[in-house]
């Protein structure tokens, strides 16, 4: 492939062409329309298909349909659509049915500012939809890991059976970069394997494994899906005998394959007293931040988390031990630093939040080392 | 015949090949539609008129040959959309409203399948109306079928865009104020490809509009009404169930016969009317899409 000058949210759909992605459903909404546009554009060159729904609501339903249907289905949307795409999210958790959500995060609450970048969606990406529930989230700091990041969240959801939220922000999304593509052939993500005859099937069994392979309509596994609990076989159902081993097996399935879901970047100094932790557009801010550090002689780590959901605890608490103080830069008011402070206690941690529409500055965060 | 003919329940002739003979449900493979070993008995309240736009619904998709394995069955939140787990077919219980969209999705991705969305009154017109019409307006290829029960049943007797004005529910204790959606009206005028309206005490003919209405390529629209004796008959003191279904053949009249009145005649009309409004080919979503697709791979920018 040939160096391209490309925005990150051309590389969200090209990932998505990459990755397989055959069924777009969305609707239009700053900062990320451009995802929809590309994909308008592309889609139907490779087979695909893509439609401009009446609202995110329907376009959340409408990708579930897709790929109950057997095609790799994706949205993308920003902040007031994310919160109107929630209760189908939990749909998808609940019926275990693939599908990658692309949130390009804006300032918000409310229409906010839809063109003021933020990292406002942290918690809402984990935590939108109602009920305990298990979730992936991604978040890229280049044009590149647009890219990579798009194709990986389609690999997890079909491996894990479960949404991803690719959560970019404004500043990723709509920034350029030159970027070479790997050769689309050369991408290879996890493929539905279905066994069984249709009569053995059972698209929600609890063992053996963590998740069952996935039968689409059409192909002659008729089945129930229901957003109800249910059993093996997708009936509702309210026996605990029947709903607790689902439970079980859908709120640890993501817990007990960490390794295959977490991805960071560590920049690590021996004898750094301090740390930085960052992601996405943020974690441009933190790398330049330590590269001026360093080049005053202070010693620093830096840890980039690329997944933030399943938020990376292990790695974290061990940063933790590493250092004595972990400086996180966020375009909201402290969400993921809740989390890092979860982990290795308040003290530890010292915030520096922006949350009006502008970047945390390398200054702020040298600023945070220093005093 | 014509088709007008056809639809009137008072010129029905058993003999009409549309309509299935007497036995013809122990005769029939039907029966193997019906999941049977679990679900049994039904969520419906005895004397529900739900049941009777499920055989309908089973007795049209029999009439009609189609493979099990290529019928999807959609529905949203309510008592209507229980309906699709006592079925063996591919059945799709989604969120309180949405069974239009995400049928939309399934029928994008499996254009080779009838999928039927199955919603309630409020299902389909309150949460759901925005996916109504748009389904409606793209003529996608769903069959939409709506039991109106002019009611909340599921969740104990609210009011609901179909519930006649002065109605009473939980909450509208001192009579509704607002007035109903007339969802055929509706279907028609947001570009439906067929849309017909029948009533729970007219089987046989839900049974001919159903099959009419999923063989259609385009947006179909079957408006089965029914009732619901435990919230809105009680509220309005209407009697049992047996009488809610003795006043829709009180209360209804063949499109036909009204269309036989005068129109002073016409204009007091306060009955339902039955019969097929709209029977228009039109242009199918996913077969223009598919167009669009061979247009554009063929290098057409």
């Amino acid at each position: 492939m040939t160096v391209k000058l490309m925005q990150g949210n051309d590389a969200i759909g090209w990932g998505a062409i990459a990755a397989g992605c055959r069924f777009y459903a969305g609707y239009p909404i700053t900062p990320s329309t451009e995802v929809a546009e590309l994909l308008s554009r592309e889609l139907p060159k490779v087979g695909g298909k893509f439609i401009q729904m009446e609202d995110e609501i329907a376009s959340m339903a409408a990708i579930i349909g897709g790929r109950v249907g057997g095609l790799k289905s994706m949205t993308a949307t920003s902040g007031p659509g994310f919160s109107l795409m929630q209760e189908n999210i939990g749909y998808a958790v609940m019926t275990e049915i693939p599908c990658v959500v692309v949130d390009v995060q804006r300032l918000g609450p409310s229409t906010g500012q839809p063109t003021a970048a933020s990292q406002g969606d942290v918690m809402q990406a984990r935590w939108g939809t109602h009920g305990d529930h298990p979730i992936i989230a991604l978040s890229p700091t280049s044009v590149r890991q647009a890219f990579d990041l798009t194709v990986k969240a389609f690999d997890l959801s079909e491996r894990f059976r479960t949404p991803v939220i690719l959560l970019a922000d404004e500043i990723v999304g709509h920034m350029r970069e030159p970027v070479d593509l790997p050769d689309f052939k050369s991408i290879h993500i996890f493929e539905q394997q279905v066994t069984d005859s249709p009569a053995d099937y059972k698209a929600f069994r609890n063992s053996p494994g963590d998740v069952p392979p996935l039968a689409a309509f059409g192909t002659g596994y008729r089945y129930h899906i229901t957003g109800l609990f249910h059993d093996e076989v997708g009936f509702p159902t309210q026996r605990l005998d029947e709903v607790d081993p689902w439970l079980e097996r859908v709120n640890t399935k993501l817990d007990k394959h960490l390794d295959e879901i977490t991805f960071l970047e560590e920049d690590y100094q021996e004898g750094a007293r301090v740390a930085l932790l960052s992601y996405g557009a943020s974690a441009r801010t933190a790398r330049h931040a330590m590269k001026l550090a360093r080049q005053k002689g202070i010693k620093v780590d830096l840890l980039t988390l690329l997944t933030i959901w399943p938020f990376p605890e292990k790695q974290v608490e061990a940063l933790g031990e590493r250092v004595e103080r972990i400086i996180v830069p966020e375009m909201n008011l402290g969400q993921l630093a809740y989390e890092v402070e979860r982990m290795v206690g308040r003290k530890k941690v010292r915030r520096v939040v922006r949350a009006n529409g502008e970047m945390v500055t390398p200054q702020m965060v040298l600023d945070a080392m220093e005093n | 015949m014509s088709n007008q003919d056809i639809l009137d329940a008072a010129t029905l002739k058993q003999d009409d090949a549309l309509i299935p003979q007497s036995g013809w449900f122990e005769r029939s493979e039907t029966l193997q539609k019906l999941r049977k070993n679990k679900k049994f008995p039904t969520i419906w309240c005895s004397g529900c008129g739900i049941g009777i736009v499920m055989g309908a619904l089973i007795r049209a998709i029999d009439h009609l040959g189609l493979d099990n394995d290529k019928v999807a069955l959609v529905a949203g939140i309510g008592c209507t959309a229980r309906m699709p787990v006592y079925m063996d077919f591919n059945t799709l219980h989604t969120t309180h409203g949405r069974a239009l969209a995400f049928a939309t999705g399934l029928k994008i991705a499996r254009p080779d399948m009838k999928v039927i969305a199955i919603m309630g009154d409020g299902d389909a017109l309150a949460i759901g109306g925005n996916h109504f019409i748009h389904a409606a307006r793209r003529n996608m290829g769903i069959t939409a079928l709506v039991v109106n029960n002019a009611i909340y049943g599921m969740t104990g007797g609210q009011y609901s865009p179909t519930t006649p004005l002065g109605g009473r529910a939980t909450t509208a204790p001192y009579g509704n104020v607002e007035p109903p959606f007339p969802i055929c009206d509706l279907a028609i005028a947001a570009g439906a490809s067929y849309v017909s309206r029948s009533t729970v005490y007219h089987a046989l003919e839900l049974d001919k509009f159903l099959a009419e209405a999923i063989a259609k390529e385009g947006f179909s629209v079957v408006e089965a009404v029914s009732y619901c004796h435990t919230t809105f008959g009680r509220f309005n003191k209407l009697g049992t169930a047996a009488d809610m279904l003795r006043s829709l053949k009180d209360n209804s009249i063949p499109r036909s016969a009204l269309e036989r009145l005068t129109p002073e005649e016409r204009a007091a009309n306060t009955k339902i009317v039955r019969g097929n409004f709209v029977n228009v080919d039109r242009p199918q979503y996913t077969q223009v899409y598919s167009n669009l697709v061979t247009r554009v791979q063929a290098g057409e920018r």
